[in-house]
């Protein structure tokens, strides 16, 4: 699928976790994989920078960790069941970690979702404000 | 023999394990969340089944990026929760049923489906929050559970008329296996939700309700969703309803809807449960058809 339009590439606001973002945040996720024990949270806390350097990160990939960039972090091939386990070594929520990619703060992201949360409409196509019907949809009325 | 009578789908939400485990879910403020669960929990002491085969996703705790297997069976004798981070959840152990677990990859395995077969592992919430909302707080689960975990973390979840077959394969398995036992199948995770991007937290009530209105009767136009629509209709994670296919193709055609509970927003998600009752007899003239 290199270099070809992807079905899901017109979606907006949206990064699919494919094999091209696996394949290049490889690294990255099982480094947040290690977060998962408690004798790493502790490494990682102390001494983030020298932690990360143990593994085969880019020096793009930590910058974003450092930096707790999770929008940079996704583009980066970074998927959110593994980022947010930086967030939970933090003690953040998962709405806290998840607002920072919207333009909404935490407190306006959770009143969102509170009011019933983000509509699709406008949302379904990065092409066109409207949504159209899908051309794949061979089940919306 | 061993017979599927009954099946159920819900969400997974981390947030639901929370509030039980820290004694908050009898607050006023999650009343619309749990009160959907009360009919539920009367449902299953009546029903008593001896097996739960729960299809839930992994989320990144058992299976990390060095194996990512599409489906997967666990055929062991018993599942610790697993730590996610922050201690594993105060429930019971789950306890396996390795018998009938094994009986049935071999039977799907020789249906021409592919599994992977798991003797030791670690349950996450998409296993042990279903087990929560449905049998509440409780010494021990009172039932055996098999796990079957999908793969919904990396793109591509399997199709939803794969799902909807291999349900059809493990009701065939389950009905061949010698033993008198009551099973249920439970479909778990969504409905729509999307955890990342500048599109996250989205919510699409009318597609989560036309999906439990369509699974009744009209499932088989449910399993030709690509997980593409998935994803734009119901957001990123919404695609995780595929699993709920499991269970409706482990029931008969003819089913009852005995309870449906929908509520917005749980955290992140809409929350989305129903039961299914197989219609009477059905299974009987089926077979004499």
């Amino acid at each position: 699928m290199n270099n070809q339009q992807k079905p899901y590439d017109n979606i907006p606001g949206t990064t699919v976790f494919d094999g091209d973002m696996a394949r290049i945040g490889f690294h990255l996720n099982q480094f947040c994989m290690s977060l998962m024990q408690e004798s790493n949270r502790v490494a990682f806390k102390q001494n983030e920078r020298a932690y990360l350097d143990q593994w085969p990160m880019t020096e793009a990939q930590k910058t974003a960790v450092l930096e707790r960039n999770f929008s940079q972090l996704i583009a980066l091939g970074g998927n959110i069941y593994y980022l947010v386990k930086i967030s939970s070594t933090d003690g953040l929520s998962v709405a806290a970690a998840v607002s920072t990619m919207t333009d909404l703060s935490v407190d306006e992201y959770i009143d969102m979702m509170r009011r019933g949360g983000r509509s699709p409409e406008g949302n379904r196509f990065t092409d066109q404000g409207e949504s159209k019907p899908s051309e794949e949809s061979l089940w919306q009325k | 023999m061993a017979k599927v009578t009954s099946g159920l789908g819900t969400s997974h939400i981390p947030l639901l394990g929370y509030l039980m485990d820290k004694g908050e879910s009898h607050l006023e403020k999650w009343a619309p969340i749990f009160k959907g669960y009360e009919f539920t929990k009367k449902w299953i002491r009546e029903q008593k089944p001896d097996v739960v085969i729960l299809v839930y996703n992994d989320h990144a705790t058992t299976f990390d990026m060095k194996l990512i297997p599409t489906f997967a069976i666990g055929c062991g004798e018993s599942y610790r929760p697993a730590d996610e981070g922050y201690g594993a959840r105060p429930v019971p152990l789950v306890k396996g049923a390795p018998k009938l677990a094994w009986h049935i990859a071999e039977s799907v395995i020789l249906q021409g489906f592919d599994l992977t077969i798991v003797n030791e592992m670690t349950v996450d919430h998409g296993l042990t929050v279903p087990l929560s909302m449905v049998f509440g707080e409780v010494e021990e689960w009172p039932c055996q559970v098999i796990p079957l975990a999908v793969n919904t973390v990396v793109y591509p979840a399997p199709t939803g008329e794969r799902c909807l077959a291999l349900g059809k394969a493990i009701r065939a398995a389950v009905e061949q296996f010698p033993d008198d036992l009551t099973v249920q199948v439970w479909g778990t995770g969504g409905m729509s939700h999307q955890l990342l991007g500048e599109r996250a937290g989205l919510i699409n009530r009318e597609w989560d309700l036309a999906f439990m209105d369509d699974l009744k009767n009209d499932y088989e136009k449910l399993a030709k969703i690509s997980q593409v629509e998935y994803i734009r209709e119901s957001g990123t994670e919404g695609s995780e309803m595929v699993m709920w296919l499991i269970m409706r193709g482990a029931l008969n055609h003819e089913v009852q809807e005995v309870h449906r509970h929908y509520h917005v927003p749980v955290s992140n998600t809409a929350l989305g449960h129903l039961i299914y009752e197989n219609a009477s007899q059905e299974s009987e003239e089926e077979k004499t058809l």
